[in-house]
């Protein structure tokens, strides 16, 4: 079992004919077909106006809810450049997609509030913006993250960053710990899915059977995510919090990653997720050690 | 991106919402003229530099002068705004070095009832726009968030549809405002929300917002931040750009589409995405060492850019060692090496470099780098790097 990608997602890719949307759909279409070789995952893509064509073997479609209808896609992988994103995550909620994964970096904040309303009108679950993507290691993957890194297994993996994320993949699968699905969900202010979505599906996943959860300094959604947890989560919790040594007032990369007034400190969330029973590595070499530490400790 | 107070004014008041009147000075005789031309007994002259704290702030070469001033004459004016101009002002957002002050801004002076706090922000969990306002106008607001949060009050708002009349109305209410201020906040209150949605801010905080004595709300101070990701549809702002605010190693980087942060440190990190980059910082920082900068070089890093990156790091005389840190994923870890080696020729290292290398194609591209014969020192993991990075200073 897994959360998000199953052996029933198939995805078509908006904005396949730009550089990056067809590489990364080429990648994923050799993952998916490594894992299941009889299916064909990656069904399509769209581009407007574009319809009609073809892209190395990909159908291309005007609109989402054309490629809904002539190749059953349930799930899309948002390449489309940041001015026309939202739009285009608007156009795959309109035609009903159940999982849309934004790799896209450098939406407008105030796009992103938009499409956040009509997230909450729909039944559509949106991952990122700005966000490698979703792996289900054995399944599929849809986003931009090495396959090979991501061993199958039982711990599902939340993380804000990208080779971060790849660097706790890599960490946990030397250990023997591989992933039952392992989500970016980006490094923006506004984002689709939060920590606190994740926790609750691995939770009620049989499939996994421990949680990491890798975050960053600016707001305050691992604070949120530690309360969680502390009511609600009785699988082991481990952690990160990058940006320890960042100081306030100043963008780290991530248009999120910020800390403002005092707030949004990586030692106030760290804190807060110890005090949820997470454990928390303190130096990032260490991640994979803390997610065997946290299993250890609830199996003693 | 930030603006400067009197950029802030100019726009706000073109979007209907009520500013004092102010004049812009860059030399003691225009800071003279303004106050002339003003007209009143009265006038503040403000410093404008993109940090808080001018009040209470005060200047290196002048240290009983503080950063905002009030005068009663020209010559005042022009006496003060000698001592201003050129100098430089420290105030506790500024850090020790200070801002040059190159602008004033000369303003009328008020009849001041009382100050509020307003502010706009973006409110993440909620994934809106949200209003705050405080009757506690003036201070700080992080403060009276912490100590006495039930005195702000809040208003969510929908972008499409702006900040509803009910709602100013309510919040002007539980302020305790009488009815000429009311009348006055419902005109002022949507209006700057519009202005933040329209523009795409990130922030829009007037603090203190003053009720004058007949009732009217007049924007006392503003402070106007935008989002860089939606510059491309208000590019006009770009002018309002002031270089001077900005660090010029990072203004450097950005040009050549690196993410850089310069910070205090004596280790330089150069590393791909945001999140292992912070992460680099925190490594080094765990086992004794301080970083020098935050730097992503992004996903798709190539000779020129690695060497922009090494000359960028390098610049700052604080380096002592720098910290290469790669997880190759899509963007293979031999190309990497390739950029490096390349960029290592055309820089020339006199400090030691640690590069800790993994992912795609990492063999290949260990093996590029022992046989190159330069002087770079291979790190097998995260820990390993971080030691040999921190210890070939401290050796």
């Amino acid at each position: 079992m897994s959360i998000l990608v199953t052996e029933k997602t198939r995805v078509i890719t908006q904005g396949i004919t730009g550089k990056a949307g067809l590489f990364h759909s080429q990648k994923s279409r050799e993952y998916a077909k490594e894992c299941q070789p009889d299916v064909d995952v990656f069904v399509g893509g769209v581009t407007p106006g574009k319809g009609g064509q073809e892209a190395d073997g990909f159908p291309v479609f005007n609109s989402v809810a054309e490629a809904v209808d002539k190749v059953g896609a349930n799930a899309s992988m948002v390449f489309v450049p940041p001015p026309f994103c939202a739009d285009a995550i608007i156009e795959s909620i309109d035609a009903g997609i159940e999982l849309i994964v934004a790799i896209t970096e450098g939406i407008p904040t105030l796009d992103m509030v938009r499409v956040a309303e009509y997230l909450e009108r729909s039944n559509s679950r949106l991952i990122g913006p700005n966000c490698p993507g979703v792996i289900t290691p054995g399944v599929a993957k849809i986003g931009i993250m090495p396959g090979y890194i991501h061993k199958p297994g039982g711990v599902g993996l939340i993380s804000k960053s990208g080779t971060l994320t790849y660097e706790a993949a890599w960490q946990l699968g030397n250990l023997g710990l591989g992933q039952s699905t392992a989500v970016g969900i980006g490094g923006d202010p506004i984002i689709g899915t939060s920590f606190i979505d994740l926790l609750e599906m691995f939770e009620n996943d049989p499939g996994t059977d421990a949680i990491m959860m890798i975050g960053e300094i600016g707001g305050n959604a691992e604070v949120l995510a530690a309360e969680y947890i502390k009511s609600h989560v009785t699988k082991p919790v481990a952690g990160f919090i990058a940006g320890q040594t960042a100081p306030p007032g100043k963008r780290m990369g991530h248009a999120g990653a910020i800390i403002s007034g005092g707030s949004g400190t990586a030692a106030e969330k760290m804190e807060a997720l110890e005090a949820a029973g997470v454990v928390v590595a303190k130096s990032p070499a260490d991640m994979g050690k803390a997610m065997q530490e946290a299993i250890a400790k609830r199996k003693g | 991106m930030k603006i400067h107070e009197y950029q802030a004014k100019q726009l706000l008041k073109a979007a209907g919402v009520t500013v004092p009147e102010g004049i812009v000075a860059k030399t003691p005789d225009e800071a003279a003229a303004a106050f002339e031309q003003l007209g009143g007994s009265l006038a503040v002259v403000k410093s404008q530099i993109h940090a808080g704290g001018r009040g209470k702030g005060r200047f290196k070469e002048h240290p009983e002068q503080a950063g905002v001033v009030l005068v009663r004459s020209a010559a005042e004016a022009r006496e003060n705004a000698e001592r201003m101009l050129g100098s430089t002002l420290v105030t506790i957002q500024t850090g020790e070095e200070g801002k040059q002050v190159n602008t004033l801004l000369i303003e009328e002076g008020l009849d001041i009832a009382s100050e509020l706090y307003l502010g706009v922000i973006v409110d993440r969990a909620a994934g809106g726009v949200v209003v705050m306002m405080s009757s506690e106008g003036g201070t700080e607001i992080e403060k009276v968030a912490h100590e006495t949060p039930e005195k702000i009050l809040t208003a969510s708002v929908l972008p499409g549809f702006g900040l509803q009349a009910a709602q100013a109305r309510r919040l002007a209410y539980q302020l305790g405002l009488d009815a000429n201020a009311l009348a006055s906040a419902q005109a002022f209150l949507p209006k700057l929300v519009q202005f933040f949605v329209d523009n795409d801010c990130t922030q829009v905080e007037i603090n203190p917002l003053v009720v004058t004595g007949d009732g009217q709300f007049v924007a006392l101070d503003a402070k106007v931040g935008f989002d860089d990701n939606a510059l491309f549809r208000h590019k006009q702002f770009l002018e309002l750009r002031d270089l001077n605010e900005e660090d010029e190693s990072e203004v450097r980087a950005a040009d050549a589409g690196l993410s850089y942060v310069k910070l205090d440190g004596s280790i330089g990190c150069l590393v791909n995405g945001a999140g292992l980059a912070m992460s680099t910082m925190d490594l080094i920082k765990y086992h004794g060492g301080e970083p020098a900068n935050f730097l992503d070089v992004g996903g798709g890093a190539n000779v020129e850019q690695v060497t922009e990156a090494f000359r960028i790091i390098l610049a700052d005389e604080n380096v002592k060692a720098v910290l290469v840190n790669i997880f190759g994923g899509i963007m293979k870890c031999d190309v990497i090496v390739e950029a490096l080696l390349a960029a290592y020729d055309q820089v020339g290292f006199t400090v030691p470099l640690v590069v800790r290398l993994e992912g795609t194609n990492v063999e290949k591209a260990r093996e590029m780098l022992s046989a190159s014969g330069k002087d770079i020192i291979p790190a097998t993991d995260l820990t390993d790097a971080a030691k040999k990075v921190v210890g070939s200073i401290s050796a």
